[in-house]
């Protein structure tokens, strides 16, 4: 459902992605993991279309993001990092806004909208102004926007950034739920949250994959034992300091 | 179509739902109702509404940009341009739907100003010929007027930025009926000719002229298409 062959994203001297290729199948939950600044965000845009690959080619459903946009984006859903919202809107006429800007059309809109409120369970705040919602709930109707449509491929940029623990505990059964019938990817700079969430982990760093597998077989990747932490994990394959430390 | 009447909605219930669209409404019809007296106010007074018809186009020059600044900066601020972006709707109905979703209240704040014109139906027999050209003008013009803005809200995140952008360009369209005035010509007649006073003259007189109609026109769509290339050009690096 995604496919990203060999994309490379150039800012004059600076790659902030550097051929990247990976792909996520339907039923696929899919972690794309990396320290701050490793091009995880700038390799989503690519994939919502908003950016165009300097060089290789992203698809979204079969659909190139640069030459078929509309239909990529037809069959997409993306939560951006920071979830904007309409803030003046109220949570049912912000998703029924969104639904129709994604061609849900109107005589299903308001029993998706409807279901979309129970999955992410903001069913206590539907006409409330979304300004007065918590960090939490903003969470939960943005991730209600992406899954509204019921697009194939759903792209989530940090979903559970700055939640409380009880908040991710939710926010996991929430995207969980999804990987049933859509491939998800979705990303974060913590590889041990990540792994209770997804089947399989991408792990970028530098603009470039540095390992892509089970946990088991990121492990192995990482020339460490079976009883290796997500952290040391991480660390090795990421080439961050305290790792090189002990591979010497 | 039925995307840019959906943002046009929605940029429509925003700014009812918003204090300050009040506020520029109650300006803009106190500056129509004190050139109305103004106007009025003379030995011998013409039922016409010239006068305010002339400080509702100065008005303009501000008041367009200050309706105008929020439609795209907020959304670059906010972050919310990525979703939409993102959604199967292009940039033509994102344009056309946000600049028909301020057209509107402002035709709106325009009407307010039509009760002025009634008062001289009602207290007397005045010419319509001219009141209608006149405000067919100051659609045309401010039509115009608002798509500048909306061009210089694509520009930045920052909503006075866009206001001062908008504004100081406007501004600019106005002073080159300054220049002609000091230059003679050909010079003289170019100036005139990209001068959105100069072309609101036969309006106000009560001529119809096409060259000005085509003139506010090209403006807006000159501006609409700016605001698309600029839209577009995100995607672009």
């Amino acid at each position: 459902m995604i496919e990203i062959e060999h994309v490379t994203k150039r800012y004059g001297s600076v790659t902030p992605v550097n051929d990247v290729s990976f792909s996520v199948q339907r039923g696929e939950i899919v972690g794309f993991v990396g320290p701050n600044g490793a091009g995880k965000s700038t390799t989503m845009k690519m994939l919502a279309c908003l950016l165009p690959p300097s060089e290789g080619t992203a698809k979204i459903a079969g659909f190139d993001t640069v030459y078929e946009s509309t239909d990529a984006r037809r069959n997409l859903g993306y939560l951006p990092e920071s979830v904007p919202l309409y803030d003046d809107m109220t949570v049912r006429s912000y998703l029924d806004y969104m639904g129709a800007l994604r061609d849900v059309p109107k005589h299903d809109r308001a029993r998706l909208v409807d279901a979309v409120i129970e999955t992410v369970g903001v069913a206590e705040y539907r006409d409330r102004p979304i300004r007065t919602l918590s960090k939490g709930y903003r969470q939960r109707v943005g991730i209600g926007q992406t899954i509204l449509h019921e697009p194939p491929v759903i792209i989530l940029d940090e979903p559970t950034n700055g939640l409380d623990p009880a908040q991710m505990v939710e926010m996991r059964k929430v995207i969980k739920g999804l990987g049933k019938e859509h491939a998800v990817l979705l990303s974060s700079h913590l590889l041990s949250e990540v792994a209770l969430i997804c089947n399989r982990m991408v792990v970028i760093s530098r603009g470039r994959i540095v390992g892509d597998g089970s946990m088991a077989e990121l492990s192995k990747a990482a020339n460490l034992g079976i009883t290796a932490t997500a952290e040391d994990i991480f660390m090795s394959l990421t080439g961050t300091s305290e790792a090189q430390g002990t591979h010497g | 179509m039925g995307k840019t009447f959906l943002i046009a909605r929605r940029e429509m219930i925003a700014y009812l739902t918003s204090p300050s669209v009040y506020i520029i409404a109650a300006v803009f019809t106190a500056i129509a109702g004190y050139f109305f007296v103004d106007g009025i106010s003379v030995p011998f007074p013409e039922a016409t509404v010239s006068p305010y018809a002339g400080a509702i186009t100065l008005a303009l020059v501000f008041i367009a940009p200050a309706l105008t600044m929020r439609l795209f900066a907020e959304e670059l601020r906010l972050g919310t341009i990525d979703l939409v972006m993102s959604a199967p709707v292009s940039e033509w109905q994102l344009t056309l739907g946000k600049y028909l979703g301020v057209l509107v209240p402002f035709v709106g704040m325009l009407a307010l100003t039509s009760f002025l014109a009634g008062l001289f139906y009602w207290l007397g027999s005045p010419d319509s010929g001219p009141i209608f050209t006149a405000y067919l003008g100051l659609f045309l013009y401010g039509a115009a007027a608002l798509a500048v803005g909306l061009w210089a809200s694509s520009l930045t995140a920052n909503q006075a930025l866009a206001a001062v952008v908008g504004i100081g360009l406007l501004v600019l369209f106005s002073v080159t009926q300054l220049a002609a005035a000091n230059t003679t010509g050909w010079i003289a007649e170019s100036f005139q000719m990209i001068s959105i006073v100069h072309h609101f003259a036969d309006f106000r007189r009560g001529v119809f002229n096409l060259t000005d109609v085509a003139y506010y026109l090209s403006v807006t769509a000159t501006f609409l298409f700016l605001c698309v290339r600029t839209l577009e050009s995100r995607r672009w690096l």
